[in-house]
């Protein structure tokens, strides 16, 4: 379904005024299956999170190609949604209830009823309920995390980019997000690419697991989630 | 180490009653801002009433009841409200040019890169000066009339408008500005629906500059030049009653314009405030 064959990424960082080109991925390629929960795991800097960035359409890349269902990605669009690890991702000036509507609204082009309609059924499904009128800054941070999955759930894209959304969160709180998105995957099947730097997370979530190396990320393995653990994952990362 | 015991217990429910306790009625109307300020107003003005009175030279300092006197008398002739409703429809004229103008630059600016360097170039070239200073080429161009001081006006408006509505679609967070590309919004859905919003302090910061400059230099404009088209402004009547030593009348006068700074203040920004940006949690 979703294709990434042999993509290079590259961007421009100022460093001590000077203009640097890093190569965040070289020659990466994989390919996500229908209702697959695909994990990128590397260590920071990987350029994991780039990767991501590409298949969002947010950068192109200098080499290769990512394909979405037979078609070349080029920009933003809402058959890509993304979470992202910032508390800051939902608009601070709607409600959560708005900011599902809004995105249905301006993304999916759904008619403002209909919008309304789903979003009550996602915010119910995310037990969500007591907080459909909150404004975002009233929320805890599980709690932002949780509504910016519902209305990424809520366009119903054809995948979902998640970059380490629960980096920020306390451990209890992570380990109850997984549980919950692991619940939510088996309910609705839809696909996920999720880029992570814990192991323990990517065994947890991970049904495919990409492992990269650092600097510039490259391809190390490519495995089943059901036959990995933490000391396998940790070998093939750590050792050369 | 000596052998230590577990300790495992069964949480009982409190038997206190009172967990948050309200504040008691003393602190509870302290805590209004109006009533602090309120209190803060009838302290000055009787230390007001009292320096005058101790000064006794109603020609230098009238006194705080002779200024009251005179505002009413000149309310209840007409004399006071001719002058501030001429002074406010001029005011208002200014102020939304330049924010049209202010509109149209920022819009320029964050689409191209040209426009950008026109609007930083310049807003350093015309926000340190002070826009009074234009009125006696503004005389030569528009003449004696509403246009000169409308054009002053502008100038007072638009740089510090357009420069804070710039530098706060800049602030966005990189991840907003992503969220909304990511719903696939057309330009012009993207700037009225995120930038604007998601920049709404700066946005009302500077359109609160803008308004106290144009205030400023409106007041100022009209004192310089009053009778344009047969009636005067407020800047005009206080000008004019210096003239017939009418000194708590001049008071008065000054008491308008600052009357009228504090109710726009109070009652249409604190009020914008409320609405947007403190209920967004964007400002404590």
């Amino acid at each position: 379904m979703l294709a990434v064959r042999g993509v290079t990424l590259q961007y421009r960082t100022r460093q001590s005024n000077q203009d640097h080109l890093v190569t965040a991925t070289y020659r990466v390629s994989f390919n996500v299956l229908e209702s697959d929960r695909f994990v990128v795991l590397g260590p920071s800097g990987c350029g994991k999170s780039t990767l991501l960035k590409a298949v969002g359409g947010y950068i192109s890349p200098v080499e290769g190609d990512i394909i979405l269902d037979g078609s070349n990605v080029k920009s933003p669009g809402p058959d890509r949604v993304f979470v992202f690890q910032e508390f800051d991702q939902l608009l601070p000036w709607k409600t959560v209830k708005e900011n599902i509507v809004f995105a249905l609204t301006a993304g999916r082009k759904l008619p403002r009823r209909q919008a309304e309609e789903r979003a009550m059924l996602n915010i119910e499904k995310d037990k969500l309920s007591e907080f459909a009128n909150s404004y975002p800054h009233t929320l805890s941070g599980g709690m932002k995390q949780r509504a910016a999955i519902a209305r990424a759930l809520a366009m119903e894209p054809r995948i979902l980019l998640m970059d380490e959304p629960f980096a920020s969160l306390d451990a209890l709180t992570r380990a109850q997000m997984q549980e919950e998105l692991l619940q939510l995957c088996q309910d609705t099947n839809f696909t996920v690419l999720f880029v992570t730097h814990s192991i323990s997370e990517a065994i947890r979530i991970g049904s495919r697991i990409l492992l990269l190396s650092a600097h510039p990320g490259q391809v190390k393995a490519e495995l089943n989630g059901s036959e990995s653990d933490e000391a396998r994952l940790r070998g093939l990362l750590f050792d050369a | 180490m000596p052998d230590r015991p577990e300790i495992i217990k069964p949480i009982v429910p409190t038997d206190f009653d009172v967990v948050e306790k309200p504040l008691g009625a003393w602190h509870r109307i302290w805590n209004i801002g109006a009533v602090r300020k309120t209190a803060l107003l009838i302290a000055l003005a009787l230390l007001w009433e009292a320096y005058a009175r101790w000064l006794n030279n109603p020609l230098l300092f009238p006194t705080f009841v002779d200024t009251v006197k005179a505002f009413f008398a000149d309310i209840a002739s007409g004399e006071l409200p001719k002058a501030a409703s001429y002074t406010i429809q001029l005011l208002i004229k200014g102020y939304l040019a330049g924010l049209l103008i202010a509109a149209l630059l920022t819009a320029f600016a964050s689409v191209t890169r040209i426009g950008a360097d026109l609007l930083e170039t310049l807003t350093s070239m015309f926000n340190p000066l002070p826009s009074i200073a234009l009125l006696p080429l503004a005389l030569i161009w528009f003449g004696l009339g509403d246009g000169s001081i409308i054009f002053v006006l502008i100038q007072a408006v638009v740089w510090t408008v357009a420069l804070n509505t710039y530098s706060g679609f800049r602030a966005v967070s990189p991840t907003l500005r992503m969220v909304g590309q990511n719903y696939g919004l057309s330009k012009v859905g993207y700037i009225t629906r995120i930038l604007i919003p998601g920049a709404f302090p700066s946005i009302l910061t500077g359109l609160k500059i803008g308004w106290a400059f144009a205030w400023r230099t409106l007041i100022a404009a009209e004192l310089v030049f009053g009778v344009s088209s047969g009636s005067g402004g407020l800047g005009w009547y206080i000008f004019e009653q210096k003239n017939q030593l009418l000194i708590p009348n001049v008071f008065a006068g000054l008491l308008t314009v600052i009357l009228f700074g504090l109710a726009v203040e109070t009652f249409i920004f604190r009020t914008i405030e409320n609405h947007t940006i403190r209920r967004w949690g964007m400002q404590s």
